[in-house]
């Protein structure tokens, strides 16, 4: 007797989604000011929508310009109180502050997932105790400001304006306040319009941590609150990370005042495949470079150049694995690519990837079955991309990786660097000194070797070109939150 | 002929498997791949105090793990050595379980060639129908493939019949790179089936080194069209590292891997963790090791 005919046991993964029973939501959150939830002022109230589902989850007010007025006043007054405090003593605030983070993790994991989309496995794997790492690294800096800007004397800059976008919404707050509060800063802080909710849960923790009133304000809203808060009197720097057109319209309006700026903008980041590369692992890296949070990563490797002499073994591989992509409920732990963020971001997806179909691009999408309601889009492939086309140069923000080929180390170079973007790349290879080599070459703020999309709170990022300026994360991260006194 | 054999970057191997690791396996889908895991096992046995009542109890145990869980299929072989290789062709005849029986010097290989073939004949003359053999690690870390082949299709041809399993002895290759190019040897040399480890040497079935053998084979099949299988050998002793093989297997071969003609797992204690871990999804309750008999 065969042993196929007496066994034929079916395996596939039972659904295992993550219980939000645990997750401690109010029905609605007003604006975050001066160290309490309050009413927004014109009593604005919007639903915040579940993406995978299309349901409400809970009312956020969202902030006018005297919100913004309100905010700005309560960090004026609570800015020399806190930049007086030792730098111990705020490191203590910042540490607490990620202790309530790692405190709340599963729950915070569960609501970045509802509100943006994104698989489970990633809010808990990477937003989260990211997020916490941020705080904590800069907690550490706190009484040691001085030794991160070349032993100069330092003072924090007053009152800092940030915005954040929707694609990490508790990470990139992290991000922008955990600098800010240990170089003496206060902060006024503005989420995304679809994806408040975390923030809004970091404010609570802001009260659990006891932090001074106004060291910190949270103001949800569109675009338009970001614009107030841009051109607010009383501010004195703004960190902003979005979209290039709207870095632009931010950097026109600051113009010719006494107003610090970061900006961390789009990319249309390459991800180079040299023949010698560990051509698994790079396919990994491919994988998690562009399906990585359903695309909506700043830094993806979106633009995949393959070396012509491996180009069909690697898109061989690649097809092969993105057919392993589980497609569906974010909330599932066994998810990998969750929920497009909105309607809005889908419909540009969608307008891109037909654009490279119409230019005469190859289009392959993967068959996975997707939820009738939320937004949705299937991982996606363009082969015979020229570099001229729109899917080649613009970002798409969105689970699509265009594939273009080079036939040498200086080619690919070349086209890299060919790009208005300039945020991140990545390099695989096996050989060292050509990693090296080409890491020096190419202009880009974040060149990843042998692994892509890996963040962690001691190396800097940041971008060339039109992909921003000033950098965040480790001791460069201090500096744009600082003025040298002497 | 000048072929490409391919780099393996070790950081980003041991995070995939470790990802998949993660994989969450619940209710049905942790029933289903515990019968499954069982049905693939090599009920393994490799003492010098092994004997005939040793191995009949082993036996008994292969037919029939768990009496009072019906639904728990017999295992896929028993695995012993040589000279007990015909009280288990006589204790299992019949059953559909098959006998397997180390060879070629086990576990270390350091014996002459004509002792390994004569290994190899006995055990198949006593009934093996499958023939787990050491590769030489002196030969190959020495850095001669060609001795390493040779005696892989010496060792083929003895079998006649009998599938071959090739045991690379991953912990004593010394790099992921050297457990690809071993793969990659032992499948071209005929192996039917490539297996991690003897269980006799440090670490064993590790995820890192299943994924590149099970990548290996992916990317051999994808050239010749030949299926070769695997076995992950050492170290697999709980539901949970069996279970994480089994998602390695299905997230880089595919479910039709997923089945006792291609996948074995070699192990002699996981057997009553996995009987145990499937009596608690019917009971809640994780219960005693008394509950099953140990052979």
């Amino acid at each position: 007797m065969s042993i196929e005919t007496r066994t034929s046991i079916v395996w596939d993964y039972a659904p295992a989604p993550e219980s939000a029973d645990h997750v401690r939501l109010r029905d609605r959150y007003g604006v975050f000011i001066d160290g309490e939830f309050m009413d927004p002022a014109e009593g604005r109230y919007v639903p915040t929508i579940n993406p995978a589902t299309e349901e409400p989850i809970a009312e956020v007010g969202w902030a006018s310009a005297s919100d913004v007025g309100r905010a700005v006043e309560a960090a004026r007054v609570a800015q020399a109180r806190w930049a007086g405090l030792p730098g111990l003593e705020r490191g203590k605030y910042l540490f607490r502050i990620a202790r309530l983070i790692q405190e709340r993790a599963r729950e915070l994991a569960v609501a970045e997932t509802l509100d943006g989309g994104k698989p489970l496995r990633e809010s808990r794997d990477v937003d989260i105790p990211l997020a916490a790492a941020h705080f904590f690294h800069y907690a550490g800096w706190a009484d040691k400001l001085e030794y991160g800007v070349n032993a100069r004397e330092v003072a924090p800059l007053g009152v800092v304006g940030q915005i954040v976008p929707w694609n990490f919404p508790l990470l990139m707050a992290a991000w922008k306040l955990a600098p800010a509060l240990a170089c003496g800063n206060t902060a006024i802080l503005k989420p995304a319009e679809t994806t408040p909710l975390t923030a809004l849960m970091l404010g609570e923790i802001i009260q659990e941590a006891e932090l001074p009133p106004g060291v910190v304000s949270i103001l949800p809203g569109d675009g338009s609150a970001g614009a107030t808060l841009v051109r607010a009197p009383g501010i004195d720097k703004i960190a902003f990370t979005g979209s290039t057109a709207v870095g632009r319209d931010i950097q026109a309006a600051l113009a010719g005042r006494q107003v610090g700026l970061t900006l961390e903008l789009g990319g249309k980041s390459a991800n180079i495949i040299f023949e010698d590369a560990a051509l698994d692992q790079a396919i990994e890296g491919i994988v998690n470079g562009i399906f990585f949070n359903q695309g909506h990563v700043c830094c993806a490797g979106s633009r995949l150049l393959i070396q012509e002499s491996v180009q069909e073994e690697v898109i061989g591989k690649l097809w092969a694995r993105m057919g392993r992509l589980r497609v569906g409920d974010p909330l599932d732990k066994n998810t990998d690519v969750g929920a497009i963020n909105s309607a809005e971001q889908l419909e540009r997806i969608e307008t891109l990837v037909a654009a490279g179909e119409d230019e005469g691009a190859s289009r392959r999408s993967i068959a996975c079955e997707l939820p009738e309601r939320g937004y949705w889009f299937a991982p996606t492939l363009f082969t015979e991309v020229s570099p001229a086309h729109r899917i080649a140069v613009e970002e798409i923000f969105g689970p699509v990786v265009s594939v273009l080929t080079f036939r040498t180390q200086a080619e690919a170079i070349e086209k890299t660097n060919n790009s208005r973007y300039g945020l991140a790349a990545g390099i695989w290879t096996d050989k060292g000194s050509k990693a090296f080599e080409v890491a020096r070459a190419l202009q880009a703020g974040v060149v990843w070797q042998n692994t892509y999309n890996h963040f962690d709170p001691t190396a800097a990022f940041g971008g060339y070109k039109e992909s921003g300026f000033g950098r965040e994360g480790g001791p460069a991260g201090l500096r744009p939150y600082l003025r040298v006194v002497r | 002929m000048i072929r490409r054999l391919g780099h393996v970057d070790r950081v980003g191997v041991e995070e995939r498997a470790a990802q998949l690791g993660k994989r969450s396996i619940k209710t049905t889908a942790k029933q289903q791949g515990i019968r499954l895991a069982v049905s693939m096992l090599d009920l393994t046995t490799l003492e010098g105090a092994d004997t005939a009542g040793k191995v009949r109890h082993l036996c008994a145990k292969a037919v029939c793990p768990a009496p009072t869980i019906p639904e728990i299929p017999s295992v896929a072989a028993v695995c012993v050595y040589p000279s007990l290789v015909g009280v288990a062709r006589e204790a299992l005849d019949g059953t559909g379980v098959r006998v397997a029986s180390v060879a070629t010097g086990f576990p270390a290989g350091q014996v002459s060639l004509e002792a390994k073939l004569r290994d190899t004949e006995d055990a198949v003359a006593a009934g093996a129908e499958e023939i787990d053999m050491v590769i030489s690690r002196e030969a190959f870390l020495a850095g001669e493939d060609t001795r390493v082949q040779h005696e892989i299709v010496a060792v083929k041809e003895r079998c006649g019949d009998a599938h071959l399993k090739v045991i690379l002895e991953t912990a004593e290759l010394g790099s992921y790179d050297h457990v690809r190019h071993a793969s990659m040897l032992a499948m071209e040399a005929g192996g039917d089936f490539i297996k991690t480890s003897t269980g006799k040497a440090g670490a064993g079935a590790t995820p890192g080194v299943c994924l590149v053998m099970l990548e290996a084979i992916r990317d051999y099949a994808d050239r010749t069209g030949r299926v070769v299988g695997f076995k992950a050998a050492g170290g697999v002793s709980t539901s949970k590292a069996a279970l994480h093989r089994l998602v390695l297997v299905k997230e880089t071969l595919g479910d039709a891997w997923l089945t006792p003609d291609r996948l074995r797992i070699g192990a002699s204690s996981v057997l009553n963790d996995l009987l145990m871990q499937y009596a608690k999804t019917e009971t809640g309750r994780y219960g005693r090791a008394e509950d099953f008999s140990k052979e």
